[in-house]
Order: structure tokens, then sequence, then C-alpha cells
């Protein structure tokens, strides 16, 4: 079975322990909400799913596989958008997405990256440096890799934030079409999805003391 | 191999480029330091003589480490690193071309700049090859120690100075095996054991430092 | 083969490991100590060239040695974690740093303050003395490392890098250190080389250097056990532990 399947996650963060024992199964083709109150883990979670970090306990399985023994192949089929975008701020919205698809060893064209920019409605702002654009464009600059790589699994940690009414709308449509295709969603978020998004599953994290 | 040359060596080459007069700063704190010593110390070409090596080497280190952490800091706030070390290729490989191009933009420029310097000092020409062959085996040593440093301390938000007290220990071996060379050329004597010991620790650190900033690098992750 | 070694990763066993052997180090430390420097400040014989003031080795000596070993020690101790990522070798690293510092400053300062009846001032770039500053250097980055973390585990990690860079260095710049001494002052000789020594003077400066490496165990291993209570103090072995101390008290 696709899909990413956590096993008996503990993470301990500043000497407290965050979740203990958390065990879940993202199956393909599912959109996963992550809810919980602030500094209840999600972002530490989602670090742990992408294999940034390792888990205090447990283990995360792709594909029936440990992350660990799979490393390249899983991170093939991941793109991951974090809080921070990613982007290094001298650079133009292309130039970073150029050097991004080079490290993921992604075939990269001018053409479609210029296409996937003029979705996101960025037109006119594709070569100029990444710090002259407002938050929300840098936003949909960092969600174009969503795009340009076609992976299985997607985390993505806020991806809403600072995003117009088009903008989610836009990213939750991608999102829908992704996990009809038989895609993996996971991701956080500070307001509800719209039914825009699709069926949802929730997992709730709860804060601990 | 592609992956790495056109990720993240093009990369750097060309932000290095776009932030020149970054870059540029270090080079003129150290003609600005090595300028102090004549002014403190007196301007007698013997004084300047016995002292420049020891001077050049000592500015190129303290101006080394004003910089040192452009390796990783803006990849490390912006979420870059993030992305690096979820593109598949392996950390330490990554890490080693980034030291290379941190030490080919902000060292060859160094070099280039160090024939002003022994000029400044009263150096003669046996001292300046002798100085230009320890900056050219000793700055790649500097480039990859630091680098392990810059790794651990990327994510501190006031990590600066602390750099500077870990690393200034850690680079006195190389500073005395690197000014007694010069010392030896002014006397004519030959020097070629210090650059032997000097390339061995090269060599060394070549072959350790790589991983040890890539472990650096995903403790800072956590 | 090491196999045995490893319950001791779970802070509670190197808790319970701690406890019982406090006692073991920190009696026959004191013991030690107070035997050898009385024996050696007392009753061994005066050396003939530097009459009293050569006492000064039953500390200078052991602190000398023991600063360079507590590190070694220290890195140790930090491979162990790197290696099997256990939380209590960070913890056992991280015990000794101070305790180590300590000692090198103690033999730093026993040196300089032999320096002044031998040389005449209180500070002299010998070999020694330069290498045990840079040492005190080394232990305080790796300490500062390990403060400038909020999140220990991570804390451990990274000062366990350092110690690790350290360590490499310390022979580096112990031969440098040598080296460049004989540079720069020739001839003189150092007065710290002993290259034989009276049986009489000899014993209690083993047994000094015997009380000093135990009471550097100990002081470690009562640190070790505050670390582990501290990063510990929500989990439930301890709350327990704390349980039945006070039902212990109460008993009494």
């Amino acid at each position: 079975m696709a899909g990413l399947t956590a096993h008996t996650l503990t993470c301990v963060k500043r000497d407290r322990v965050l979740f203990a024992d958390l065990s879940f199964t993202l199956p393909a083709g599912s959109l996963t909400y992550l809810r919980g109150p602030n500094g209840a883990g999600k972002t530490s979670l989602l670090r742990l799913l992408t294999g940034l970090s390792p888990p205090e306990q447990g283990e995360i399985l792709f594909n029936d596989v440990p992350i660990a023994e799979c490393l390249p192949q899983f991170h093939a089929s991941l793109t991951y958008i974090g809080h921070k975008p990613g982007l290094n701020s001298a650079l133009s919205a292309v130039e970073n997405l150029q050097y991004w698809s080079a490290q993921h060893s992604i075939g990269f064209s001018l053409d479609t990256a210029y296409k996937v920019l003029t979705t996101l409605g960025l037109v006119g702002l594709e070569d100029i440096p990444i710090r002259m654009l407002s938050a929300g464009q840098q936003r949909r600059v960092a969600l174009a890799r969503l795009w340009l790589k076609s992976a299985d699994v997607w985390i993505l940690d806020e991806p809403f934030t600072a995003l117009d009414v088009n903008g989610i709308k836009l990213l939750e449509t991608h999102m829908r079409s992704h996990v009809e295709q038989g895609g993996t969603v996971i991701t956080t978020s500070h307001q509800a999805l719209s039914e825009v998004a699709g069926p949802v599953t929730l997992l709730d994290l709860e804060y601990r003391i | 191999m592609k992956a790495l040359w056109s990720g993240i060596f093009k990369r750097d080459l060309a932000l290095a480029f776009r932030q020149r007069s970054e870059l540029a700063q270090p080079l003129m704190f150290l003609l600005m330091v090595v300028t102090l010593f004549p002014l403190g110390v007196g301007p007698g070409p013997a004084t300047l003589q016995k002292i420049g090596p020891g001077v050049i080497w000592i500015a190129a280190i303290l101006s080394s480490l004003l910089a040192m952490d452009r390796m990783f800091r803006d990849d490390f706030w912006d979420g870059s690193m993030e992305q690096y070390l979820l593109s598949g290729q392996s950390v330490w490989a990554i890490s080693a071309v980034k030291v290379l191009v941190h030490w080919l933009v902000s060292f060859v420029p160094l070099l280039i700049l160090s024939p002003l310097l022994a000029l400044f000092l009263n150096l003669t020409v046996q001292m300046y090859t002798a100085l230009m062959l320890t900056l050219l085996l000793g700055t790649p040593l500097l480039s990859l120690v630091g680098a392990i440093a810059v790794g651990l301390t990327v994510g501190l938000q006031r990590g600066g100075v602390l750099l500077a007290l870990l690393l200034i220990p850690v680079f006195i071996p190389l500073l005395i095996f690197a000014t007694s060379a010069v010392d030896a050329a002014a006397l004519q004597l030959p020097y070629r054991a210090h650059l032997a010991i000097i390339g061995a620790m090269l060599l060394a650190a070549m072959a350790a430092a790589p991983m040890a900033i890539a472990y650096a690098l995903k403790v800072s992750q956590n | 083969m090491w196999k045995w070694l490893h319950p001791y990763a779970k802070p509670e066993r190197a808790y319970q490991l701690c406890s019982t052997l406090q006692p073991y180090f920190f009696w026959p430390a004191v013991l030690c100590i107070l035997v050898g420097s009385v024996w050696g400040l007392a009753f061994a014989p005066q050396d003939y060239q530097q009459g009293d003031s050569f006492r000064i080795i039953y500390i200078h000596v052991p602190s000398a040695i023991l600063s360079m070993s507590t590190y070694v020690a220290m890195a140790v101790a930090a491979l162990v974690g790197i290696v099997w990522q256990w939380r209590t070798a960070f913890m056992a690293m991280i015990a000794m740093a101070p305790v180590g510092a300590v000692v090198t400053f103690i033999a730093l300062f026993t040196g300089a303050a032999w320096g002044k009846p031998m040389w005449g001032t209180w500070w002299v770039w010998d070999a020694r003395l330069t290498s045990e500053l840079i040492l005190l250097f080394l232990y305080l980055g790796v300490m500062s490392l390990y403060g400038a973390f909020e999140d220990k585990q991570q804390a451990g990690k990274a000062a366990g890098v350092m110690a690790l860079v350290g360590v490499v260095n310390v022979p580096i710049i112990h031969y440098s250190v040598e080296w460049w001494n004989t540079l720069h002052q020739g001839a003189t000789i150092s007065k710290f080389d002993k290259p034989s020594i009276a049986p009489e003077m000899l014993w209690p400066l083993l047994i000094a250097l015997l009380g000093f490496a135990l009471f550097i165990a100990a002081v470690t291993v009562m640190r070790m056990k505050n670390e582990i209570i501290r990063r510990e103090y929500h989990r439930p072995w301890v709350k327990e532990m704390v349980q039945s101390a006070k039902e212990t008290n109460h008993a009494v």
C-alpha cells in the first residue's frame, strides 16, 4: 500500500514531550488536515514526517519501508513546503525555482516555469528579486514547487499563510486534483479547509503539559 | 553531480556576485587591520618585517571569522537549507560544494590582495613566496574547519562572537606553522616541512570535515 | 561485546549507576588527596635545586595531566553519544566539561605560581602553560556552545561535535606549541622537565594523581546526577523516586 505510515512516534522538544505513541496512516489518495493548538507540535510532526529531524522513538514508513532506509527515493517523491519559504531574497522567482529544480534533479524549462508562475498570478514578477515581492506573492512562488515537481507526497506547513482568497482557492483546487490522482497530502492551516479541497481526513494533536 | 554543479555551485557563485559589496567588506577590514600595525608599533622596516607574517595571518583569520557565517546563515533562515536536505543529494557533498564556493569567493580575493599586504609590511620576496604558499594551503583549512562551527551555530540568534570563540583556539596550530614557515623563509632556511604539515592538516580536514559539517547541519535542523 | 553497556543509555539506569559509584569515588578521593598532599608537602624531601617551591608539583602535575585526560574522556563520551545516539553520553560529556575547565585552571594557576620563584615572573609563554591555556579556551568553547542552545538535547550534540573537533586538535596544539616554544626560546631549559624523580618524591605524586582522578570522577558523577534530574524531572521515574525518598524521610 502506498502512502506514509507513522508508527508509535514520540517527539521531545526542549525536554518536553510534545506527543507520544502517535500512530496513523496517510493512505494514497487522501488529504489529511492536521489540527491542534499552538505549541502542540504540528510543525515538529511534519518535520518528523519529512525526515528532517529524527523521532525520539518510533518510525515512519514510506510504502512500508522505514524512511531511514529509502531516504533518496522518499525525498524524490516528496515535496515539503515549510514555514520558511526556502527562497533566497536576492534571487528572482525564476532563478530560485531553477536552482531548486536542479538540486532536486527535476528537469527544468523556462517555459514551464513561466507558465506555472502565470497560473499563480505572478505575471511580470518573474525576474525581480524575491525581496521586492509581497508576502503573499513570495508564498505563491514557494508553492510553485507543487506544480513543478511531480511528487506523490506533499507535506505542507501552513501553506495558506498570507494568501488571498483567490490564492487559497487555487491551492485547494490543486490539492484536490493531486489527491484525485492518487497523491497524499498532509497540511496544517489556521483556518478550516473549504469544500473546494474535497474530502478531508482530520488528525488532531492535543497540547500536553 | 549535475545537481551539485548547477543547483549549488552556480547558485552560490551567482549569489556571491550579486552581493559583491558584502564580500568586499572583510577584505577592507583585513586591509585596515594591517594598516593599524605600522601605526601602532612603529613603521621601522625591521620591526614590520619581523611581525609581518603574524600580522597578515592573524588579520586573515579575524576577517574570515567576520564573514564565515555567510556560508549557511541565509540558507538556514530562509528555509533553503531544509530544501537542500530534502533534495536527495548527500548532505556532505552539498556542504563540500558550499565550502568550496566560500573559499573561492572569500579567500581567493585575499590571495590576490596579499602582495599589497606584503609590500605594506616590508616582506622580502622569499618571505612573500612562503606567505603565499601557506595562505594557499591554509585558507581552505580555515573554510573547512570553520564550516563545522558555522553549521553548529547557524541556528542561534546571536552566534557571531560564539563562532569566534569556538574557532580561534582551533586555528592556533595553523597560525604557528604558517608564520614559522615565513620566518624560516626570512632566514633563507627550507620550509617545506611546515608546508607539508599544513598540507597534511588540510588533507585530514578534507576527509573528515564534510561529514562533520553534514552532522552539524542536521543537528541545527532539530 | 558492548551489549552489557546499553541498558545504561537509559537515564534511569545511568542515575542508579551514578548513585552506586559516587561513594566509591568520593571517599577514596578524599583519602588519596589528603595522604598525597600531606606526604608531598610535609614529608617528601626537598629538591636540591628548587628547595621547597618544587612542592607545588603535587598539585600542578596531577591537574595538568588530568586536564588533558578529562578532555579526552569528554570527547569519548561525545563520540559514544553521536555514534549510538545516547542521551546520557552527552549528559556525561557536559557534566565533565566544567570540572575539566576548573582542573585546567588549577594547572594554569599553580603553573603561574611556580613560575614566580623560578623565573621571577608570573607568566612565561612556556610550552606547557601555553597549551594549558589553549585547552582552557577549548573547554570554554564547548561550555558556551552548550549554554547557547535552549534545547539541551541539540546542545549536547552540538557541543559533542565541538569536543571532537577539539580533541583532534589537542595533540596538534600540544606539539605545535612545544615546537614553537623551542623555536622562540632557544636554549631555555624547561623547569617542568623531570626526566628522573626520586621514589620518595614520586609516591606522593602518584597518590595525589590518583586522588585527583577519583575526585574528578566523583564530581562528574554528582554533576551527571543533577543533569539527569534537571532534564528528566517531569518523567514518572523521577517522581516515583522523589516520592519514595519523602516516605523514607517521614519514616525516620
